[in-house]
């Protein structure tokens, strides 16, 4: 983690007038939300045309395995998907303890000292007795792979981090004031000031992923004021699963007789009392979701609406996702 | 949708009516309605079947957990006032946990005064009381073994943290207990002493290292703080222990019914299906799925290909848009429903046994009493 100079060479995701101009892209959202897709499908889209990114996890879910339809990735940056143009996304799933041994081993040269401490759970003991140190771990792990050059080149154009959700992103990337509870000088706070300093220059963007759903836009509003009072700005609002209204107005019972006797279609009282309930509650949700998008515009943050994906999401789909989000305008 | 459901149907009214049934879990992944879920059994518990109820929430929605009153976080329960339970005589209480404050307390209740103030102003107890991983759930049991214990209660319905995984809940009190109780933490008090033993010279020479290392990444003065809370905490760990195993116990009971909730998507039906196979595993009473958010159509005629074919011709024929648009969304929403089916069956093929009940998605958000007593009639019908 030290301090390597910037290579003159600007970024290629920048040539490319790509409108992801950071280099670190940390993706989060309340459970549910699809953000371990959303991350996924822009680490395709940045590594289009022979660029390369790396695509983190930090939760221990395999959510990443789970998405591709692969084993359970290791603490080991891997390729899990070539993108189109050519250009490679890879992989990582990082792990505190393992994080943690490698950082002793960086700078104290452990070798099987390191075992015997694993064994031991010491390990297990310094990432739960300082949570901080935890996240200053997960986090530095992700910094490391973002400013790492070999040759004087980027080994990545981009960095996709699937970070914990709205509901703890805040102590997650606040890891400074976490470890200076704790550390008041040493290594670990020279890194945890390194990782504050980055997550908030404009190599990283933190975007938002959110449904039209009440709870997650509320989660959505109160992380952006949360994030905003540690002095790290989000770049966009990322809605997932939009698909576009059905209904421009409301049926009446009438209409709906005389549209499907037209078509020989049941007329009984039951059919048309059942479409058009059907209709009302469409109606309702709709009248909702469109002042739930309102609340959203609101906040004047740049808004990027993702289509649903109604069979799900495969390998096909993630591409219609990376579509979607290279499209839309900064 | 019953119909080609395999899964024989959740019967929850026979749940809450149980007298020998005290404690009902909600557990499943996040964003999928837990903590509705939690509040509207609670609520059915008490204006149905007569129950003293009281319903440990997380962390609610703000209009739902002002609907129930909870306007503070101040970790006990509030009775719910406005709710309709003069005929059964039952009641509805609710609190919303406090992890620190529920971590005070244990630390209160097991050492005095003095000592538990030189705790509380540990940097290392700061720390993990309000941020360690677990700590929440860790602190959930401990709650839900409180409110147990105070026999207070004919039913505790308890939502569970919005973990990572829904499993935490089930390993934090281990893992907090075997760290707390580790031989970690006791070489840690005692290096010298355990030194002396040849067995262990191998470790301790690690450890020795380790403590070194310790004090150069982390600082001389960091050593010191965790030893003095390692200390202060020393007097307690028996207590800890005790307390994570009968917790645990008391979740195998015949007291306990654990209810997964999920919705019709494929992680959080994945989510479901690995907790029970874990429930199963942990010897855990699972006592039926709440698949929330189900989709179905009012009617069966037309079908999704009738209503599309319906939907072309009247376009072709014009003046029918309102219909058109209707049919079409009839359509879509047949589709969402046999997609969802597709989806469930994933669950109920490898868990033929689990009682299901599916509650029809609700066109708006629940956040007040009436809401909660839809969904909770919703479930009971299955």
């Amino acid at each position: 983690m030290r301090a390597s100079k910037e290579p003159g060479e600007p970024a290629a995701a920048d040539r490319a007038g790509n409108t992801w101009p950071a280099r670190l892209h940390v993706i989060t959202g309340k459970g549910g939300t699809g953000k371990t897709t959303v991350a996924a499908a822009l680490a395709l889209a940045l590594a289009r045309n022979g660029r390369r990114t790396l695509l983190v996890e930090v939760e221990g879910r395999q959510g990443i395995a789970q998405l591709f339809g692969t084993d359970p990735l290791p603490y080991e940056e891997r390729t899990i998907a070539t993108a189109r143009g050519g250009g490679e996304v890879r992989a990582l799933a990082v792990d505190p303890e393992e994080a943690l041994l490698e950082y002793l081993d960086m700078f104290y040269k452990l070798g099987a000292a390191g075992r015997a401490l694993r064994k031991l759970g010491a390990i297990d003991f310094a990432t739960t007795i300082a949570p901080g140190l935890r996240d200053v771990l997960l986090t530095g792990k992700v910094k490391e792979a973002t400013t790492r050059t070999v040759n004087q080149r980027r080994v990545y154009d981009a960095v996709v981090l699937d970070a914990p959700p709205t509901g703890r992103i805040g102590p997650f990337l606040n890891v400074t004031a976490e470890t200076a509870r704790l550390a008041k000088v040493g290594p670990i706070k020279t890194q945890s000031e390194g990782v504050a300093a980055l997550l908030r220059s404009p190599m990283t963007a933190v975007h938002l992923v959110t449904l039209l759903e009440e709870m997650p836009v509320q989660e959505t509003i109160d992380a952006i004021a949360e994030l905003g009072k540690l002095g790290i700005p989000v770049g966009r609002l990322i809605l997932n699963a939009t698909r576009p209204p059905l209904l421009a107005g409301m049926v009446t019972q009438a209409e709906l007789r005389r549209g499907l006797a037209a078509v020989g279609l049941p007329t009984d009282r039951a059919t048309i009392a059942g479409l058009h309930a059907e209709a009302r509650d469409q109606a309702i949700r709709r009248n909702l979701e469109e002042s739930l998008r309102a609340d959203l515009v609101e906040l004047g943050l740049p808004l990027v609406r993702l289509p649903l994906l109604a069979e799900g999401v495969d390998r096909a789909g993630l591409e219609v996702i990376a579509d979607s989000l290279l499209a839309a305008s900064s | 949708m019953r119909s080609d459901h395999p899964a024989p149907e959740l019967d929850i009214d026979r749940i809450l009516a149980d007298r020998g049934i005290r404690i009902v879990v909600c557990c499943g992944a996040g964003g999928v309605g837990k903590t509705t879920t939690a509040a509207a059994l609670a609520l059915r518990a008490a204006e149905r079947h007569g129950r003293r109820t009281v319903v440990l929430t997380i962390d609610p929605a703000r209009r739902l957990a002002q609907s129930l009153g909870l306007t503070e976080l101040d970790n006990t329960p509030r009775q719910v006032k406005g709710i309709d339970a003069e005929a059964s005589g039952g009641e509805l209480h609710a609190m919303m946990l406090d992890m620190k404050r529920t971590f005070d307390d244990v630390v209160l209740a097991h050492t005095d005064p003095a000592k538990a103030a030189e705790i509380f102003a540990n940097p290392f107890y700061q720390a993990m009381s309000s941020t360690f991983a677990g700590t929440q759930e860790y602190m959930a049991m401990e709650k839900l073994s409180q409110l147990h214990a105070r026999g207070e209660w004919d039913l505790i319905v308890v939502d569970t943290p919005p973990s990572r995984s829904a499993l935490d809940f089930l390993d934090a009190p281990a893992r907090l207990s075997r760290f707390l109780d580790g031989r970690m933490l006791r070489l840690l008090l005692a290096p010298a002493r355990s030194g002396g033993r040849s067995m262990f010279s191998l470790v301790t020479a690690s450890f020795g290292m380790f403590s070194r290392v310790v004090q150069k990444v982390l600082g001389a003065q960091l050593l010191t703080d965790l030893s003095g809370f390692v200390a202060a905490l020393d007097s307690m760990f028996g207590g800890f222990r005790q307390r994570a195993e009968q917790t645990y116990r008391v979740l195998q009971a015949r007291e306990t019914a654990f209810l997964l909730v999920a919705v019709p998507e494929p992680d959080a039906i994945r989510e479901a299906a690995y907790f029970a196979g874990r429930l199963s595993e942990e010897r855990m009473p699972l006592a039926g799925l709440v698949l929330n958010r189900v989709h179905r159509t009012a009617v069966e005629v037309p079908t999704a290909e009738q209503s599309l074919a319906a939907a072309a011709r009247l376009a072709e024929l014009g003046g029918h848009e309102a219909t058109v648009e209707t049919l079409r969304a009839h359509a879509a929403l047949a589709q969402q429903a046999a997609r969802e089916r597709r989806v469930a069956r994933v669950f109920t093929d490898a868990f033929p046994q689990v009682p299901t009940a599916a509650v029809t998605a609700q066109p708006a958000d629940v956040h007040d009493v009436d809401g909660l007593r839809t969904i909770g009639a919703a479930i009971s019908r299955g």
